[in-house]
C-alpha cells in the first residue's frame, strides 16, 4: 500500500510534465578515458554512467565459450544515489537488474565475433530518481558502440506506466513508487525487436499492449537521440 | 559520414563483405561505429575504435610472454595471445631436447612478425619466415588505437616515412596498434605519432605534422 | 553430451515436435500436495513432470515497512538446492534464484492476493509472511512450478495464535486471508512458434520467454522477459493470449 500522493495536478505531473513528456535528457559519450567506451546519461535527476571494456581476455578459463564470446553486465547503485544510504555491494535487486540488463543487451551483440573473450559493461547509478535500469541500458548501449564492440543495432530503453488511469512515460522516483502499473521496455529500435520487458500492476491484455505501444514510440525517440550523440562524438574532444 | 551499428549501408548487389558489416535479407548494415566504404567490389566499415582482432597477413609488433617447448607465446595486444612455432622462427635445425629456446627469443623480447593463421576459435599463429620479420633490439614500444594505424602509416606509407626521415628513427608499425621506435629523437617521433592518432580525422594533418617536426 | 541432447530437442521443435511427445501448449503431469511440511504454517509440494518444488510459509512477528504502516509484510526467497541438479552449487542464491524469487514476489504482491491490511497485530507489529521456495529437482520450468507452489502454500496457511506479542506455535486462529490465486505461465518462443512448460532439454535452445503472472480475473499482474533472444511487438500479444488461456488449467490444481 502506498502513501497518499497527488500525482496529477491540473493534468500535470509532480514535476509539471505532461503525461507523454520525457524528462530533460542529456547524453555524453567518452566520459571515462580509461574505458574502451563510456557514456553518461541523464533523464531528469536520474544519472547513470556506463563503462565498456573489451573484447578482452576472459578469466577464469572455465567461463570461456569456444564458439562465442560472453557479455557481462553489472548494475550497481552508488551508496549516495538514494535518500537513505544504500549499503555498498550487490543486493538481490541489483542482481536481478544486472541479469535483465545483460539479457536486454546481449541480443544486440555479435558474440560470435570474439570467441573465448568477454565484453564487460559496468553501469553505476550515481543519482536515482526512477527508471534507473532503462537509463542504465541507454548508457550501456552508447558505451558499447563507442568502444567499437560489434552490434546489430543500438539498444534503447524507457519506462512507461499507468497513473490514475493515464498512461505516462519516463517515471520519476515518486511516480515509480506510486503508480498503479509500471513497465520497463528495451528494444533494438531499428529492427523492432524487444529485448527487455518487465511489468508490475493489474492490467488487462489491451492495456498491456497500449502501454507497450507507447513504450515503443518513446524508445524510438530515445534511439534518435543516441544516434545523434554518437554521430557527434569524436575521440579527443 | 560516420555510420552507427544497425545503420543501412547499401544493398549487397553481389559484392564482397569486408570488416565491420553484416548482411540481412540482401541489405548490408554497419556492425560498428565507423566510416563506411562503399566500393564496386566490397562493402565495409572502418571502425573508429575497438580492440585488435587478428587477421591473417597482419604485420604485428609483439612481445614474448613465455618460452614454451616448441615455440613462444606472444602478446599481440589482443584478447587473443599468439603462438610462434619454432619452425616459423628459426631456419636451422634445433634439437629441443638439448637447446633451451630462450636462446633465440626470451620473455620480454620484441618481435616484428606476421599473423600466419587464425582459426575459428581464434587460435593465432605468428610467423617470422620472411625478409621483413625480425627481433627488435633496444628501442621503446608505444600503444595506439589499432583503428588509427592506417592513418599513422599514411597513403603508401607517406606519413610514417615522413616521421622516420625527419627524426632519423627506426620505426616499426604493427597493425595491432603496437609501434616500436629507436633513435635519439624518439620523443619527437612519438609526439608526432600520438598527434596523428589524436587528430586522425582532421584534414591538413600531413602539413601539421610536417610543421611540427621541422619546428 | 548435453549439447547433443539440446541439438536433438531443437531439431524436433523446429519440426513441430517435442522431446517428450507433448503438444506445444500442453503441460506435463502436474500434482499439488498441500500441508506436506509439519512445522510450517502452510506448505505445498508441486510436481510438474519431474520438476519438484516445495514451498513453505512461516509467519513471524515484525515491524511493517515504513511506507506501509498497519500492513503485513511479504518476503519471498528461493534456493536452488545442490541436490536438485549437478549445475547447482551450494552457497547464497545466484542471479537465477534471485530473479525467480522476485518474479514470484511480484506476481503475488501485485495481484494483491493476500489482504495484507488484515495482518496487523498492533499499531507497530504486523505478521511477516515468509515464503521460502526450495527447488528439489530441476527438470525445467522452475518459475511456473515455484509460483504454483507459493500460491498453493498460501492457501494452505493458517494464522498462528498470538499471546502477549508472542506466537504460540501449533495453535491457530484462522486461515490466511487469500482472495486471489495468481499463477505464472511462461510462454517460450522458438522461431515462429510458442510453447509452454519447457522441459530441461528445451530450456537452453529456446530463444526467449515471457513469464506472465495472471490473476483469477485474467488481469496481468507481472511480466518478465527471460532469455537472450528478442520478441516482436505482435509476439507479446500472442504470448499473453496463450498464457491467459492456460492459466485456468494451472489454477485448477489449486482447488
Amino acid at each position: 500500500m502506498k502513501k497518499e500522493v497527488k500525482l496529477f495536478v491540473n493534468g500535470r505531473r509532480v514535476d509539471s510534465r505532461l503525461p507523454e513528456q520525457l524528462r530533460p535528457i542529456d547524453m555524453k559519450v567518452g566520459v571515462v578515458s580509461r574505458a574502451d567506451g563510456s557514456a553518461e546519461v541523464r533523464f531528469g535527476n536520474t544519472v547513470a554512467m556506463a563503462s565498456a571494456y573489451g573484447p578482452r581476455e576472459l578469466y577464469p578459463r572455465f567461463l570461456q565459450e569456444e564458439e562465442a564470446g560472453i557479455l557481462r553486465v553489472r548494475y550497481n547503485m552508488v551508496p549516495f544515489s538514494v535518500d537513505e544510504r544504500k549499503s555498498p555491494g550487490p543486493d538481490r535487486r541489483s542482481m536481478e537488474i544486472s541479469k535483465v540488463m545483460r539479457l536486454a543487451i546481449e541480443p544486440a551483440i555479435f558474440l560470435e565475433d570474439f570467441p573465448k573473450a568477454t565484453v564487460d559493461v559496468f553501469v553505476d547509478i550515481l543519482q536515482a530518481d526512477g527508471s534507473t535500469r532503462v537509463t542504465g541500458i541507454n548508457a550501456a548501449s552508447l558505451a558499447l558502440a563507442s568502444a567499437g564492440v560489434p552490434m546489430r543495432d543500438l539498444v534503447s530503453a524507457c519506462s512507461v506506466g499507468k497513473i490514475e488511469s493515464t498512461l505516462v512515460v519516463d517515471l520519476n522516483g515518486v511516480e515509480d513508487n506510486n503508480s498503479e502499473s509500471d513497465m520497463a521496455v528495451a528494444m533494438m529500435a531499428g529492427r523492432g525487436e524487444i529485448t527487455l520487458l518487465q511489468m508490475d500492476g493489474e492490467l488487462d491484455k489491451e492495456e498491456v499492449m497500449k502501454l507497450l505501444s507507447f513504450a515503443r514510440e518513446n524508445c524510438r525517440k530515445i534511439y534518435e537521440l543516441q544516434k545523434q550523440v554518437l554521430k557527434e562524438y569524436r575521440e579527443g574532444e | 559520414m560516420i555510420v552507427l551499428p544497425g545503420e543501412l549501408i547499401d544493398e549487397r548487389k553481389g559484392r564482397k563483405l569486408g570488416k565491420g558489416v553484416y548482411e540481412e535479407n540482401g541489405k548490408v548494415f554497419a556492425k560498428v561505429l565507423g566510416l563506411p566504404r562503399v566500393g564496386d567490389n566490397e562493402l565495409s566499415v572502418i571502425p573508429l575504435s575497438g580492440a585488435y582482432l587478428p587477421n591473417v597477413g597482419d604485420r604485428i609488433v609483439g612481445v614474448v610472454l613465455t618460452v614454451e617447448i616448441s615455440g613462444w607465446l606472444i602478446d599481440i595486444n589482443s584478447p587473443y595471445k599468439a603462438f610462434l612455432p619454432l619452425a616459423e622462427a628459426v631456419d636451422e635445425f634445433v634439437d629441443t631436447s638439448r637447446v633451451d629456446l630462450s636462446r633465440y627469443f626470451d620473455t620480454g623480447d620484441v618481435i616484428f612478425g606476421r599473423i600466419s593463421k587464425v582459426t575459428k576459435s581464434k587460435n593465432v599463429q605468428v610467423s617470422m619466415r620472411d625478409m621483413v620479420s625480425r627481433k627488435l633490439y633496444g628501442g621503446v614500444l608505444i600503444k595506439v588505437s589499432p583503428t588509427k594505424i592506417p592513418r599513422i602509416i599514411g597513403k603508401g606509407g607517406s606519413m610514417i616515412q615522413m616521421i622516420k626521415q625527419n627524426t632519423r628513427c627506426d620505426i616499426y608499425v604493427g597493425q595491432n596498434g603496437v609501434i616500436w621506435i629507436r633513435g635519439d629523437n624518439k620523443s619527437r617521433a612519438i609526439e608526432a605519432i600520438l598527434l596523428v592518432e589524436k587528430e586522425s580525422h582532421t584534414s591538413g594533418l600531413t602539413e601539421k605534422i610536417e610543421r611540427m617536426l621541422s619546428g | 553430451m548435453s549439447r547433443l541432447q539440446e541439438k536433438y530437442a531443437l531439431e524436433l521443435l523446429e519440426n513441430g515436435k517435442r522431446i517428450d511427445g507433448r503438444k506445444f501448449e500442453e503441460f506435463r503431469k502436474i500434482t499439488v500436495e498441500k500441508g506436506v511440511v509439519q512445522k510450517a504454517e502452510g506448505s505445498a509440494l508441486v510436481n510438474v513432470g519431474m520438476t519438484k518444488v516445495v514451498a513453505g510459509v512461516k509467519l513471524e512477528i515484525g515491524e511493517p515497512f515504513s511506507d506501509a504502516p498497519g500492513e503485513g509484510v511479504l518476503i519471498v526467497n528461493c534456493e536452488f538446492s545442490p541436490i536438485a541438479s549437478p549445475d547447482f552449487e551450494a552457497g547464497p542464491p545466484g542471479e537465477d534464484a534471485v530473479e525467480l524469487a522476485r518474479v514470484v514476489d511480484r506476481a503475488l504482491r501485485e495481484s494483491k492476493c493476500i489482504q495484507l491490511d488484515k495482518l496487523a497485530i498492533s499499531p507497530e507489529k504486523v505478521f511477516m509472511i515468509f515464503i521460502d521456495l526450495y527447488v528439489l529437482n530441476h527438470h525445467g520450468n522452475l518459475l511456473d512450478a515455484s509460483a504454483l507452489a507459493a500460491t498453493a502454500a498460501l492457501t494452505n496457511t493458517r494464522i498462528p495464535k498470538v499471546e502477549d506479542g508472542e506466537i504460540i506455535r501449533g495453535e491457530f486462529t484462522g486461515s490466511l486471508p487469500v482472495v486471489f490465486k495468481p499463477v505464472v505461465v511462461s510462454v517460450c518462443k522458438i522461431g515462429n512458434r510458442f510453447l509452454i512448460d519447457p522441459i530441461l532439454e528445451e530450456e537452453s535452445v529456446i530463444e526467449s520467454r515471457l513469464a506472465v503472472g495472471i490473476r483469477d480475473d485474467n488481469k496481468i499482474c507481472a511480466l518478465q522477459k527471460q532469455g537472450s533472444g528478442t520478441f516482436k511487438f505482435e509476439d507479446v500479444e500472442r504470448m499473453i493470449d496463450i498464457a491467459v488461456a492456460k492459466s485456468r488449467e494451472l489454477r485448477s490444481f489449486l482447488a
